[in-house]
C-alpha cells in the first residue's frame, strides 16, 4: 500500500479531518465552549475552503483507476465547499434556536458527510464508488430534511424525500446491473470501450437517468421537490437546491460523456425531452405558488432544466458553461434562501408572497439584495445570471439544438414574470403593516455581502469564466 | 445446472413486483418493503451476471455486498423517519401525509 497516493486526494482528506474535529468538539465541548461551536465550525470550513482554493490540482488516478481527479474536478469541489460555508453562516440563527441548539453537532456532521459523498461522487470512475458516493450524498440529507423533530411538516418532507430517493436509486441500480451484464466491467473507461448500444444498454441508460434525474429534480422525477423544500428547514432546502443539485448535474455530464459516449444520439433525445418538460412545466407551476419556499422549489426545477442545456451538447464549452452556471446560481439562490430564512426566523411562520408586501419600506437592504438575486436568477443583463444563461444557451446553440434554445428563451420571459411578482410585492404593493424592521445576524450579513459581490462581480470579472474554461473537457 | 435466464426472469419479476407494490401500497412500511424487494432483485442480477458470464473477476459479487450494506443503511434511516412521522401524526397511512401538496 502506497500511502503517498492519499496526498492526491487532499480535498477529501482535509474534509475528513474537519469532520473528525467537529465530531470530537461536539463530544468534549461543555459550558461556554458550546457557545463557540458555530464560529469554530465556520473557521474550520473557511480553512478548508482556503485549502481547496490554494491547491494546485493536477491529474491523478488512485485505487487502480477507481478515483480520478483533475483541475476541473478540483474547481467544482471548491465551488461546492464555498457554497457550504456560506450556507453554514446563514444557518446561525436557526442553529441557536431552542429546539436545535443541543443538536448542532449532528447538523454539522451530517452536512459534512453529504459534502464528502458529493466529492466521491464527482471523482468516481467506477460504478461502485459512484453509487457509494451518491448514497452518501443523499442519505444524510434525508436526516437533515427531517431535522426539526417536533414539526410534522419536516417529518412529512423527510419521508417523501427518503422513499423517493430509495426508489429512484434502486431503479438506477437495476440499470447499472444491465450495464454490467452486457459489458462485464464497472470501470467507466472499460464500459465506454465495450458499449455498443444494444437494446439492453438503451434500457439501462433510461433507468440510469432515474437516479441522477431525481437528484437534479428534472421533471418526471421532480414530484418530491416542492413538498420537501417546503417542509424541510430552510437551510436544508437551500442546500438541496444548490449544492446537491450542482454536484449531481456535473456528475451526470461526466458519466454521459465518459461512459455513454457511443450512445450520444439516445441520451441527447432523452435530455431534449427532459429539458423541455422541466423548464416549461416548472415555470407554469411556479406562477401559481404563493409560499416562497415552494415557489423557489419550482424555480430551481426550471433552473435545473437550463443547466441541462449545457449538458446536452456534451462539449467542452458545455462543461465550462455548466460549472459557471452552477457557481452563479449558488450565489443568487443562497441569497434568496438566506433572506427567506431570516424573515422566517423573525415571523416564526412560513413566508408567503403577501408577507413580502411593503418589505422595501421597513427592510430596504434585504429587499434590495432580494431584488438583485431574483434579477440574477431571471437573467437580466448587468448581473451574473445573464452571462451564465448566455453561455448555457450558446453551448446548446453550437450543438445545433436551435428549437430547444428557442423554447428555453421563451421560458426565460415567463420566468421573468414570476420573479418580478415578488419584486412588485416588495416595492409597489401597498401594505399598512409590513414586517417591521429587524436586524439579521452578523454571520448572515457577511454571507449576504459575499452573495451580493458574487451576483454583481462574477459577470463583470471575465477571468473567472476564462479560468474555468481553461480546464474543462468534453467528448 | 440451472440456466442463467431463470434467475434473470426471477430478478425481473421481483423488480416489477417491487415497483408495483411501491405504487399501489398505501402504508409507508409496505412501500419500504417494496423498495427492499427491488434492491434484492438487483443483488440477484449482479450475482448471476458475475457467476455465469464473467467468472474471472469478482466485481459483481462485491457490488452485491456493498449494495446489501447500503440498503440496510437506507432502511435504517427510512424507519427512523417513519417513526418520527408516527410520533407526529399518530399514523403511517399514506392518506394522512397530506399537509404539503400542490
Amino acid at each position: 500500500m502506497n500511502y503517498i497516493q492519499f496526498l492526491e486526494m487532499r480535498p477529501e482528506v482535509s474534509l475528513l479531518a474537519i469532520f473528525v474535529a467537529v465530531f470530537v468538539y461536539d463530544l468534549v465541548a461543555r459550558g461556554k465552549w458550546r457557545h463557540y461551536f458555530h464560529p469554530v465550525v465556520c473557521l474550520l470550513l473557511m480553512l478548508h475552503t482556503a485549502i481547496c482554493l490554494g491547491e494546485s490540482y493536477r491529474e491523478a488516478e488512485l485505487f487502480s483507476g477507481m478515483y480520478y481527479t483533475c483541475p476541473m474536478i478540483g474547481i467544482v469541489k471548491t465551488i461546492l465547499t464555498g457554497g457550504t460555508l456560506l450556507l453554514v453562516m446563514q444557518a446561525n440563527k436557526w442553529l441557536r434556536s431552542a429546539n436545535t441548539t443541543h443538536k448542532q453537532g449532528e447538523f454539522y456532521t451530517l452536512l459534512l458527510s453529504t459534502l464528502f459523498g458529493m466529492y466521491i461522487m464527482i471523482s468516481a470512475r467506477h460504478f461502485l464508488l459512484f453509487f457509494i458516493g451518491m448514497e452518501l450524498a443523499s442519505l444524510p440529507l434525508a436526516c437533515l430534511v427531517a431535522f426539526d423533530k417536533y414539526r410534522h411538516h419536516s417529518a412529512e418532507a423527510g419521508v417523501k424525500y427518503i422513499l423517493t430517493s430509495m426508489f429512484s436509486s434502486a431503479v438506477m441500480l437495476y440499470g447499472i446491473s444491465f450495464i454490467y451484464g452486457t459489458t462485464g466491467t464497472l470501470y467507466f473507461a472499460d464500459v465506454a470501450n465495450n458499449i455498443t448500444g444494444v437494446p439492453l444498454q438503451v434500457f439501462a441508460l433510461v433507468l440510469f437517468f432515474a437516479g441522477l434525474g431525481f437528484k437534479i429534480s428534472l421533471v418526471p422525477f421532480h414530484l418530491w421537490t416542492a413538498d420537501t423544500y417546503q417542509g424541510a428547514p430552510t437551510v436544508v432546502s437551500s442546500y438541496l437546491s444548490v449544492i446537491s443539485k450542482g454536484a449531481a448535474a456535473f456528475t451526470l455530464m461526466v458519466v454521459l460523456i465518459q461512459v455513454f459516449a457511443p450512445m450520444i444520439k439516445y441520451w441527447q433525445t432523452i435530455l431534449y425531452i427532459l429539458t423541455v418538460l422541466s423548464i416549461t412545466i416548472a415555470n407554469l407551476f411556479a406562477i401559481r405558488q404563493t409560499d416562497l419556499k415552494r415557489f423557489m422549489a419550482f424555480s430551481s426545477i426550471s433552473q435545473a432544466g437550463y443547466i441541462m442545456l449545457a449538458v446536452i451538447g456534451g462539449s467542452k464549452e458545455g462543461m465550462s458553461a455548466l460549472v459557471y452556471y452552477v457557481l452563479v446560481y449558488i450565489f443568487a439562490n443562497l441569497a434568496v434562501f438566506g433572506i427567506i430564512e431570516t424573515i422566517e426566523h423573525h415571523t416564526r411562520s412560513n413566508v408567503s408572497r403577501d408577507d413580502c408586501n411593503g418589505l422595501y419600506k421597513t427592510n430596504p437592504k434585504l429587499a434590495f439584495l432580494m431584488t438583485l438575486a431574483l434579477f440574477s436568477l431571471a437573467g437580466i443583463p448587468p448581473f451574473a445570471g445573464f452571462f451564465s444563461k448566455f453561455f448555457v444557451f450558446m453551448s446548446a446553440f453550437k450543438a445545433e439544438f436551435w428549437v430547444l434554445v428557442f423554447i428555453a428563451l421563451i421560458n426565460t420571459v415567463i420566468s421573468l414574470y414570476y420573479y418580478l411578482l415578488i419584486v412588485k410585492a416588495m416595492y409597489i404593493t401597498p401594505n399598512d403593516n409590513p414586517i417591521p424592521y429587524f436586524p439579521s445576524s452578523k454571520y448572515s450579513r457577511i454571507s449576504f455581502v459575499v452573495c451580493l459581490a458574487g451576483i454583481i462581480l462574477l459577470g463583470i470579472c471575465s477571468f473567472v469564466f476564462e479560468e474555468i474554461d481553461k480546464f474543462s473537457f468534453g467528448m | 445446472m440451472i440456466p442463467a435466464e431463470y434467475y434473470l426472469v426471477l430478478a425481473a419479476l421481483m423488480f416489477f413486483i417491487g415497483v408495483f407494490g411501491f405504487f399501489t401500497r398505501r402504508n409507508l412500511l409496505a412501500m419500504l418493503i417494496s423498495t427492499e424487494l427491488i434492491l434484492n432483485a438487483i443483488d440477484i442480477n449482479f450475482a448471476v451476471f458475475n457467476a455465469y458470464y464473467y467468472p474471472e473477476h469478482l466485481e459483481g459479487f462485491f457490488f452485491t455486498l456493498f449494495a446489501i450494506g447500503i440498503a440496510a443503511a437506507e432502511t435504517a434511516v427510512a424507519i427512523a423517519i417513519i417513526l418520527n412521522v408516527y410520533r407526529n401524526l399518530r399514523t403511517i397511512r399514506l392518506k394522512s401525509i397530506k399537509n404539503l401538496k400542490f
